[in-house]
């Protein structure tokens, strides 16, 4: 049992601390810093750089662009990322359709997708949840029916993220209408610009604009765009789900979003002194940080255990990661609130689409309370994390 | 960064978890809760003989030479047999400060006699108004001759009744709550002027409170600096802090199993209990409870080879929050979805609960480290 880092480990992670420093544009971490929105370029800028570097797809197979690094550096790669903090890559392009493409799909679509998925020459977003399809995934609707070498794809999808900015989506589609459930589901690939698609904004609680409704009527989607093989869709679905199981610890985030406190509660009064200086407020501090130094070594325990025994059977401590790191996430933005109590209340009704410069640096703190709220409802609930621990660990 | 065990370390954790399998069940506890002193000498000559008592001393001093991660493996599987013996009293701080604050001559005296199991030892901290700090410290050393004459009252001294040497902390010189001034004294248990009042604890260990009255040691009982032993203690205590951390992943790790085995078995409705969501979610909870428990207690049994002694005391202090708040959530529940059973003397889970409590009022409870992490500064 050793928790330290080896040397090599030190100086890759003094190399990718010095890259980011050198390298990610000081306005855009200043926004991150502040808990404002990205606007498209400033996130494509910014992938883009960390692309030409050789790290824009860092764990994908070193065919496809990847870089072989180990689970450690990965890990470390990741916390520096978040700690910068730096816009991380866009899951659903690098971290979702990508690894189903090039595990499951031909090598026509490995060929056209990946170096454009890579460079992020399209933006991709995630069509799976319905208006009657949350945590019960597989109760999906939306059809796509073959019809000579085409599908027509009718329904409708839900919380699509930044769909706005999106070039493609990757849809699951029920292709056997008689099949069960989970069988007789597709994994397609549509482009957005295709007839019959139709976009529309959903405003969240704090004001933003992240997420969308995606219509899709009558689209006609050329029959070389399924990944793998008809009707077995679940499992690479599945498969997408399963694929991160550190990264979604945020524990880097978490790390930063301390930091800010720590500064902001330094320089707001309370009572004729910092906020800092009150005892009651730096204990609910501390304890969000002994919170957060448990996770993190469960979180080295899991990336420890996957680079020695490979990502074939999860560590059970895995499913610790989301339930924790969402509720301490949750916890940080609620102590920021604290922090600048009263002043939290003005609102900005056009919201942050990250084109306003001249944002007080106070108006994204409420916002980014509200808009927080979604890490335990999200890529699995925190419920039914339970039921994964529950059935997956407990054996009830 | 390797969160495994070595072979010789996993050798080691079978060759426990096996003495105590064979050994340790719930109705053997409690016969050896009935023997003098509240424990049984005959497990502990089982422990002298598997080697347990050597693992931290180093090999000149007869030991083996182990670190904090075999303690670590040690305590574990004590807590999950939730074993009465006195190996933190004994092996861990009296061992402990004998290892980094005894003379050559000391060492020699003391050590012998824990390895081979003939000897066993209490730490005489607790003062009526200490409570967890341990420079709070009333008891006198005053010098008489060469030696020391101790005058004093000491509570809750585990193992106290039955120890053949007591390390008592008395002050040299200063007030009450000054850090330095304080030493620490070898005394033994049947010294003239030891007057012992043994008692059952909560969770079925034993202890003593104990007054010193006049008591005479010689000029080499002092272990350390008779005037500047404050750190030593600090440090033992940590120690100890760390080595309960690992107990109580052990008797949460059982706390669990033996719940999830009656969720599954305990049947209502016509159906296992486990079937039903709320009870599920619990577990899922207490799960996620002692899995940041045993991330906490592997930082702090690292922590405890740190140099800097304030960052080793603000993990320390870090992991026994922790501890303190996953053990009560995993103590509570237990009981709560064993139900009316989990209320019975009979039944095993409500003595991990107890021992669980009494772990976390144990040299500094969640508010009280809590206070001293706010007070190092934090830990990102």
């Amino acid at each position: 049992m050793d928790l330290s880092f080896s040397k090599e480990e030190v100086a890759f992670r003094d190399e990718v601390r010095a890259f980011f420093r050198d390298h990610v544009p000081p306005s855009t971490r200043q926004k991150l810093q502040e808990g404002r929105h990205l606007s498209k370029d400033e996130m494509v800028d910014w992938w883009r750089i960390l692309n030409r570097k050789g790290w824009g797809v860092s764990h994908w197979p070193k065919e496809y662009g990847g870089t072989g690094w180990t689970s450690v550096q990965h890990y470390i790669f990741n916390e520096e990322l978040q700690m910068h903090p730096a816009p991380a890559p866009l899951a659903f392009g690098v971290s979702m359709v990508g690894p189903v493409i090039y595990t499951f799909g031909n090598e026509q679509q490995k060929k056209h997708y990946l170096p454009r998925i890579a460079n992020v020459d399209d933006w991709w977003c995630q069509g799976f949840s319905e208006p009657g399809s949350g945590s019960d995934l597989a109760s999906l609707k939306t059809k796509a029916e073959r019809k000579g070498d085409k599908y027509i794809v009718n329904g409708q999808k839900t919380w699509t993220t930044l769909a706005q900015y999106a070039d493609w989506i990757f849809c699951l589609c029920r292709t056997d209408p008689a099949a069960k459930k989970q069988t007789g589901i597709s994994f397609i690939l549509i482009d957005m610009k295709s007839k019959g698609i139709t976009v529309r904004p959903i405003q969240t609680i704090d004001g933003g604009f992240e997420v969308n409704e995606v219509f899709l009527d009558d689209v006609e989607v050329p029959v070389e765009n399924l990944v793998g093989e008809e009707n077995k869709g679940w499992d690479y679905a599945k498969f997408l789900l399963g694929n991160e199981r550190t990264g979604i610890a945020r524990v880097g985030v978490s790390k930063e979003r301390i930091r800010r406190i720590r500064d902001l509660a330094s320089k707001v009064e309370s009572g004729g002194k910092p906020v800092m200086a009150d005892q009651g407020f730096r204990e609910k501090l501390a304890a969000v940080e002994i919170e957060l130094k448990a996770l993190e070594l469960t979180q080295l325990r899991v990336v420890a255990d996957e680079g020695k025994h490979g990502k074939g059977k999860p560590n059970p401590a895995s499913s610790v990661l989301k339930i924790k790191g969402s509720e301490i996430q949750q916890a940080t933005t609620e102590l920021l609130m604290e922090v600048i109590g009263p002043f939290a209340a003005p609102f900005d009704e056009h919201g942050d689409d990250g084109s306003n410069e001249a944002m007080d640096w106070t108006a994204q703190i409420a916002p980014s309370y509200f808009n927080n709220r979604k890490v335990s409802i999200y890529g699995g609930s925190n419920e039914i994390q339970r039921n994964i621990i529950t059935k997956a660990v407990l054996g009830l | 960064m390797d969160f495994d065990l070595s072979e010789e370390q996993r050798l080691l954790k079978e060759s426990v978890d096996g003495l105590l399998g064979d050994a340790y069940d719930f109705d053997a506890r409690k016969k050896y809760m009935k023997e003098k002193g509240g424990w049984s000498k005959a497990i502990w000559g089982k422990f002298a003989e598997q080697g347990l008592l050597g693992l931290p001393f180093s090999e000149d001093d007869g030991g083996f030479g182990a670190g904090a991660i075999e303690t670590m493996i040690v305590m574990e599987a004590l807590g999950k047999a939730l074993v009465l013996e006195p190996y933190l009293a004994t092996v861990v701080i009296g061992g402990g400060l004998l290892r980094r604050g005894g003379s050559a001559a000391q060492k020699a005296a003391q050590i012998p006699g824990i390895i081979d199991g003939t000897r066993s030892f209490a730490f005489a901290q607790l003062e009526k108004n200490s409570r967890y700090d341990l420079y709070d410290v009333a008891t006198s050393a005053k010098k008489k001759g060469a030696g020391w004459v101790i005058d004093g009252e000491k509570f809750v001294v585990l193992n106290g009744e039955a120890a053949d040497t007591l390390i008592v902390t008395a002050r040299t010189k200063g007030s009450q709550r000054d850090t330095n001034g304080i030493g620490v004294f070898l005394v033994p248990g049947d010294a003239k002027g030891v007057a012992k009042k043994g008692y059952p604890t909560q969770d079925g260990l034993h202890a003593a409170d104990i007054t010193f009255t006049g008591v005479e040691v010689g000029s080499d009982a002092a272990i350390g600096d008779p005037e500047d032993s404050l750190a030593l203690i600090e440090r033992v205590v940590d120690e100890a802090r760390i080595a309960m951390c690992a107990e109580a992943v052990g008797v949460m790790d059982e706390s669990l199993k033996s719940t999830v085995e009656y969720l599954k078995t305990r049947k209502q409705f016509g159906v296992p209990i486990g079937s039903f969501q709320t009870l599920q979610h619990r577990a899922a909870d207490m799960f996620v409870a002692v899995e940041q428990a045993r991330s906490m207690s592997m930082f702090a049994t690292m922590a405890s080879d740190f140099d800097d002694a304030k960052e080793r005391a603000t993990a320390v202090a870090a992991a026994k929050v922790q501890i303190g708040k996953s053990a009560k959530f995993v103590g509570q529940q237990a009981i709560q979805l064993h139900g009316g059973i989990g209320m019975t003397m009979e039944a095993k889970i409500g003595h991990y609960f107890k021992r669980l409590t009494m772990i976390e009022n144990t040299f500094g409870d969640t508010d009280y480290h809590l206070r001293r992490v706010t007070e190092s500064g934090g830990l990102v």
